[in-house]
């Protein structure tokens, strides 16, 4: 992936969600939310695309670039925390 | 085997941790890229964001080669993770994977596996102990 230039704001696209599909007209609430999908075992991985430090530089990072191989997703609380 | 990592601090933030502090724990810095997830919108499609302080917390996600999530592992920020435990979930999900075998509690690679069968139904007992768990 090219590496992209050290902008003040990139634009990766965070959760790629799908809109839940209308299935009844009249229900304005399922009309305005898009389906967020939650992480459950067993269950697809929610996908995304968020900016990334590798190496020297920042490149937007899919999850689902990776499909096929053994994946671990850790998220932690901050830089430069203790543990 | 891919690894990513996962905080709402800004890629730049991640850039100088890496350089500052990381460098100096892994030569050359962590082999791996650390994401930016401004906002806990990622964090919170994965049920880790924490609305009152902002971030998210520690969360582990291990996802097999179908992108399905296999084993997950959430916890509040002040206990470190067992990465030794995550390298055990990773061997024996790619065992079962592999051989359609199921393992026990405590199972580590080279022990033993059980193939689920009508017969082996209220027979566990006698293929398995309990103390097995701990060696």
């Amino acid at each position: 992936m090219p590496e992209k230039p050290a902008g003040c704001a990139t634009p990766s696209k965070g959760p790629i969600v799908q809109k839940k599909p209308e299935v009844n007209p009249t229900e304005i609430a399922s009309k305005k939310e898009a389906f967020m999908e939650i992480a459950r075992v067993g269950k697809p991985a929610p996908d995304f695309e968020l900016t990334a430090f590798q190496g020297e530089g920042f490149k937007n990072i899919r999850l689902s670039d990776h499909k096929g191989k053994w994946i671990v997703v850790c998220f932690y609380p901050g830089d430069f925390t203790f543990v | 085997m891919e690894f990513l990592a996962i905080s709402t601090n800004s890629h730049f933030s991640h850039k100088i941790w890496q350089e500052v502090e990381l460098s100096k724990m892994v030569e050359g810095g962590v082999p791996f890229p650390l994401l930016a997830d401004a906002g806990g919108r990622v964090g919170q499609l994965y049920g880790v964001y924490d609305e009152q302080s902002g971030v998210d917390i520690r969360g582990r996600f291990l996802i097999d080669p179908d992108f399905n999530i296999r084993a997950m592992e959430v916890m509040t920020t002040e206990v470190g993770r067992n990465v030794v435990e995550l390298l055990r979930q990773v061997k024996a999900f790619q065992h079962v994977v592999k051989t359609g075998e199921v393992t026990p509690a405590g199972w580590q690679p080279g022990k033993k596996t059980l193939k689920p069968s009508p017969a082996l139904a209220g027979k566990v007992w006698m293929e398995w102990k309990p103390e097995e768990a701990f060696d």
